[in-house]
């Protein structure tokens, strides 16, 4: 049943959404610097932003943050939806949940800073530094998505059917085998988007990334981040354009295999 | 004759064969997450709280230490509440909450105000769509989030696209200052968090027998006054549950107003990453945060769960 005027309220709705975006994609093309002139169609954009070695490292540098940091989430977070899923009798899950989920809702600032803190203080009692390297960036990461892959995974393992899984410890299956071939494949969709989803986040992260990256440790939001400061730049326009086109290209392929339930 | 030695060792060993059986399966399970959330999640917290009660020095680390041993044997605790002082008694600071608690709050009325429309057309929509309109929602959502305040940069800025438009059809002669002012601030607040208000809403709404409004309109309803006695209350949980994601990171947002605010803007965000980077005064920063996460986050949060909780027990 529809209600009178719901096809234009989705219409400006969704114009909303996606104008801002393909204005952006739009002058990504524009051969002048300026909004007001549509010159030329060129690629121009994209030639300097490929040629720019700042850009280049600082995207390695993310993507390489990003993997690992998705990666080390992704066995923390399982581990920790089993332990709040399966464990009844630990005494210290209310603490447990409370501090994997308090992510979540810890404004990012506070987050960046109180983690710097404990850096800092790490390096003045033990004498354990960080350095410059992309370590402190890649904990942080790995502590800001921790209750994101957590929540996945345990929506998933609360609704699963817990029978096969016993059935297999009663044939005699130990647990460790139990839980890798019965229930890692079951809730491995959880688990490839958790990825996902840590990916994306660490990829997008600034504010933490600015308070704990040392001084040689620069990633790609940062860079965008400084460049922003300065208002337009037909580089960055070229930069978030090819980062749709990426992210277009992923969910496709996302929803295709899971249209087709390979994952 | 025993050797001692031997006698050490043995005893060593059987420790460690205690450790060993303690740590099987289960505890090691526990251990490792446990070990990795204590040691950056409730340490950094701790540490806040001890830095935010100390006093600010011109060293590094720029701050004392709360816990000091004197002579050897004499522990020293030494808790500074100034810094919580300046933060309730000048004027920039107080300023500062109430600029933050204005713009979330009004990012969050028109997120409800443009999200409820869009959540109930999506939820009227034939079953087979729906999908497919939720993910056009999400869908930017994936794309990154200072790609998305770019874009308003990019629409709002003095040479950006709106007053180059404007400029081009002699509508106006100087840009308009959209941008650098609180109200560019709440646009790009509404635009990145968007999708967090529908999902809730759609969720609730998706779950309203329609029976019960057409039933409402036989018995001589009008429109208006159905929506907004079945509709409305019937949709609460996704109201409160929609409003409190997107208040709670429109709170603490930095780069937001930092971006689209303007100088003037100074949210507590803002005030924290100043104080931090410009002023070097961790203590402020430090005590900024607690505040911010005492008066602001904690309230919310509780009172969502509460309510979560309810409405689960009641349903």
């Amino acid at each position: 049943m529809h209600f009178r005027g719901s096809k234009i309220i989705l219409f400006l709705g969704y114009l909303f959404l996606y104008l801002p975006l393909i204005c952006i994609v739009v002058y990504s093309f524009n051969e002048s610097r300026l909004l007001a002139t549509w010159t030329r169609f060129s690629f121009k954009w994209y030639g300097t932003l490929l040629s720019n070695p700042i850009i280049l490292r600082a995207t390695w540098t993310s993507i390489k943050v990003a993997c690992l940091s998705a990666t080390v989430s992704v066995v923390l977070g399982t581990m920790s939806a089993i332990i709040i899923t399966r464990f009844t009798k630990f005494r210290w899950k209310p603490l447990f949940i409370g501090a994997i989920t308090a992510p979540l809702v810890m404004p990012e600032v506070v987050m960046g800073l109180s983690l710097l803190m404990l850096f800092v203080g790490l390096e003045r009692v033990f004498g354990w530094s960080t350095g410059s390297g992309t370590t402190p960036i890649i904990i942080a990461h790995i502590t800001l998505t921790l209750s994101y892959v957590t929540m996945l995974v345990h929506a998933r393992l609360h609704d699963l059917d817990r029978s096969i899984e016993e059935a297999a410890l009663d044939l005699g299956a130990s647990p460790l085998k139990a839980f890798f071939v019965i229930t890692l494949p079951m809730i491995s969709p959880a688990i490839v988007l958790g990825w996902l989803l840590a990916f994306a986040l660490s990829l997008d992260d600034v504010v933490i990334a600015s308070f704990v990256s040392g001084a040689g440790s620069t990633t790609l939001p940062m860079v965008v981040f400084s460049s922003l400061r300065f208002g337009i730049s037909p580089e960055i326009n070229a930069l978030a354009t090819i980062l749709m086109t990426l992210l277009s290209i992923g969910v496709i392929i996302l929803a295709v295999l899971f249209y087709k339930k390979k994952i | 004759m025993t050797n001692p030695m031997y006698r050490a060792e043995e005893k060593v060993i059987s420790w460690l064969v205690g450790i060993a059986k303690k740590i099987s399966g289960h505890n090691l399970l526990i251990a490792i997450p446990f070990t990795w959330i204590f040691l950056f999640f409730i340490c950094p917290c701790l540490i806040l709280i001890e830095i935010s009660l100390s006093e600010s020095l011109i060293a590094s680390p720029p701050y004392t230490s709360m816990v000091e041993w004197l002579s050897g044997h004499m522990l020293q605790i030494r808790m500074n509440l100034g810094n919580y002082l300046v933060l309730f008694t000048d004027e920039m600071y107080i300023r500062g909450f109430i600029t933050s608690v204005f713009i979330a709050g009004m990012s969050t009325a028109c997120c409800l105000l443009i999200g409820f429309p869009m959540a109930y057309a999506i939820a009227r929509t034939p079953e087979r769509l729906r999908n497919i309109f939720l993910m056009l929602v999400v869908l930017p959502f994936w794309t990154s989030f200072l790609i998305r305040v770019y874009a308003w940069i990019m629409l709002l800025s003095p040479g950006g696209f709106i007053n180059s438009l404007l400029m081009k059809y002699n509508i106006i002669e100087t840009p308009l200052q959209l941008m650098n002012n609180s109200f560019a601030a709440c646009i790009g607040i509404i635009y990145a968090y968007l999708p967090f208000m529908i999902f809730p809403l759609y969720n609730a709404i998706e779950k309203i027998d329609y029976a019960l409004i057409e039933a409402a309109y036989d018995l001589g309803c009008s429109p208006m006054k159905a929506f907004f006695s079945i509709v409305v209350p019937l949709s609460a949980p996704g109201i409160f549950a929609g409003s409190a994601l997107v208040f709670v990171p429109a709170i603490g947002e930095f780069v937001i107003p930092e971006l689209l605010g303007g100088a003037q803007t100074l949210t507590i965000g803002r005030l924290v990453w100043n104080e931090f980077f410009g002023n070097m005064s961790w203590p402020t920063a430090a005590s900024l945060s607690i505040v911010l996460l005492i008066f602001v986050v904690f309230p919310i949060v509780l009172v969502q769960g509460h309510r979560e909780t309810k409405f689960l027990s009641r349903n």
